[in-house]
């Protein structure tokens, strides 16, 4: 029975003398082998060079600030409602008098965990999200850490910093020259 | 004719054979890593030191550091015996190859060869077919039937290779009509003849004596002996520590001195093209003496030699990372049904080019 045009009859020809040689085929070889000797290497010397982040990569969550400096998470738990991974817990609260410079909502939350061992980085948190609070950042990992309770991230470390030259510090970063330099690498 | 004196020149040049032989094993280990590395599209080893230079000393403070193991069972002295013998074997090769011609300092001379025997190619054989031995004796000792496993093959193999070798070997000598490897060298390259290397004259014989330098190496694609996919690590399974650096060690030792042999016997040895036209123009047009130039022909020899070689070795080290390794049934028929006829038509046919005055 045939399925697809794509079978390919093979023959059980004896074989010629350049093939029982066997030498042709060792050239052959060697030549293949040679030509690899003066491709250019896929190596990436990793603590000197770092391999630059795609444009759209998703990486760590960031919990935004608004252009006041107010946090804009209203503890909706769309996020948490959304996550595949059940990775989100959060704990809402009303905002008391006093506190509309710390968040832009009525509600807010007073505390967001994220287990990042849990996070499957689909980033559908960031599309369920109805505030723009919640983002994945193209720059920055979950780095590697000994202890499993290090990996829930808490407040402390998702929402973004007040001044905006202490954002985006932390983590895996490259500097502009070596993202350019390696970006020409690739292409 | 020269007199050759001085036996402090000669006990000089003995120990810088010695010496460059480990120094070149040594730098073999982290050209096999830094070439298989580049044929695999990688970098390979360029952690220590400048482009990982210092790799070897690294690997070899490995080595020594490691745990000194002695399977239970094993017969310990020949445990120990094993591999000493396998480099000592290896070393002693070297001590016959002429690796530059005569230097000459007022009425001092000395070869550049560690003893000038008129048995030169005796001896590699002999010596080499010794070396068998380290192997065997390492894999009988460990009291493992992997390690007897790969030292009988090594045993078979180099038994079976080594009468192709010595066939192939004896087209050379028909041509030159002697066992001394300096005398083959110097009939390579006449004053004032163009003469050919041997290459030219046995090209037939040169590649059969190729195959079996790769079998008697226990390189790819003949290194059974220490297959890992089927006997674990083959001799030197039960090896540990500096004892299994040895062994390694000793292959590489063994791939310099055969890439030497080589060198020697087909390509001219420490003769390159022009070098007597070379002399003449230094004495001639720039007033050397003769003695002078004579001894800057044989340092730059000394280097083609060690260019001839590097690239031999080169060679082991590609062929080794381009093709897979033989069957075993396929590695005997290759050597007994194949190597062995082909080398005894050459025989014949250098015989039959000799009487009728070809070559």
């Amino acid at each position: 029975m045939q399925l697809t045009n794509r079978a390919k009859v093979l023959e059980k020809k004896p074989m010629t003398l350049a093939e029982r040689a066997y030498l042709p085929a060792i050239f052959q070889g060697l030549s293949i082998t040679m030509r690899h000797f003066f491709m250019k290497k896929a190596t990436v010397r990793y603590p000197e060079e770092v391999r630059p982040f795609s444009g759209y990569f998703r990486g760590l969550h960031v919990l935004k600030r608004d252009e006041q400096g107010r946090e804009r998470c209203t503890a909706c738990g769309l996020c948490a409602v959304a996550c595949p991974a059940e990775a989100i817990t959060m704990v809402a609260g009303e905002r008391k008098k006093g506190e509309e410079g710390l968040y832009r909502e009525e509600k807010y939350a007073v505390s967001y965990e994220i287990n990042m061992l849990r996070c499957i980085f689909c980033g559908l948190c960031e599309e369920a999200c109805p505030k723009a609070a919640i983002y994945l950042q193209p720059d920055k990992m979950a780095p590697p850490r000994y202890e499993r309770d290090e990996f829930t991230y808490g407040k402390d470390r998702l929402v973004e910093p007040v001044s905006p030259d202490e954002r985006s510090v932390k983590g895996i970063q490259l500097t502009s020259e070596q993202a350019d330099k390696l970006r020409s690498r690739i292409v | 004719m020269i007199e050759l004196p001085a036996l402090g020149w000669q006990s000089i040049v003995i120990f810088v054979v010695f010496a460059l032989s480990l120094l070149i094993a040594t730098y073999c280990t982290y050209a096999e890593r830094v070439i298989a590395a580049f044929l695999q599209d990688r970098v390979g080893p360029d952690r220590a030191g400048p482009y990982g230079l210092l790799q070897p000393l690294a690997d070899a403070v490995k080595m020594f550091t490691k745990e000194e193991f002695f399977p239970g069972g094993a017969n310990k002295v020949l445990f120990v015996v094993g591999p000493c013998l396998a480099m000592i074997t290896a070393l002693m090769s070297s001590a016959v190859i002429p690796f530059g011609n005569t230097m000459s300092f007022g009425n001092n001379a000395f070869f550049l060869q560690g003893i000038e025997v008129n048995i030169g190619m005796l001896w590699i054989f002999g010596v080499v077919s010794l070396g068998v031995y380290g192997v065997m004796i390492g894999g009988w000792a460990s009291n493992n039937k992997f390690s007897l496993l790969g030292a009988i093959r090594a045993a078979s193999q180099n038994i079976s290779y080594e009468l192709a070798m010595g066939m192939s070997l004896i087209a050379v000598l028909m041509i030159s009509g002697t066992l001394s490897l300096r005398e083959i060298t110097l009939q390579q390259s006449v004053a004032g003849e163009w003469q050919m290397w041997n290459i030219v004259k046995q090209p037939l014989g040169f590649i059969i004596f190729l195959v079996c330098a790769f079998a008697e190496t226990n390189r790819t694609p003949f290194d059974l002996p220490e297959c890992e996919t089927e006997l674990v690590g083959g001799y030197h399974t039960e090896y540990s520590s500096m004892k299994l650096g040895l062994y390694l060690f000793s292959e590489y030792v063994n791939i310099f001195v055969v890439s030497a042999v080589m060198s020697v016997l087909y390509f001219g040895g420490f003769n390159f093209p022009f070098q007597y036209e070379l002399r003449d123009w230094f004495v001639n047009s720039q007033g050397w003496e003769l003695n002078s130039a004579q001894n800057l022909i044989t340092l730059m020899g000394a280097v083609g030699i060690f260019l001839k070689i590097f690239a031999f070795i080169f060679f082991f080290m590609w062929i080794r990372w381009t093709l897979p390794r033989f069957r075993y049934d396929q590695l005997m028929r290759l050597g007994w049904t194949i190597l062995i006829p082909l080398a005894v038509f050459n025989i014949v046919l250098t015989g039959a080019l000799i009487l009728f005055g070809v070559i």
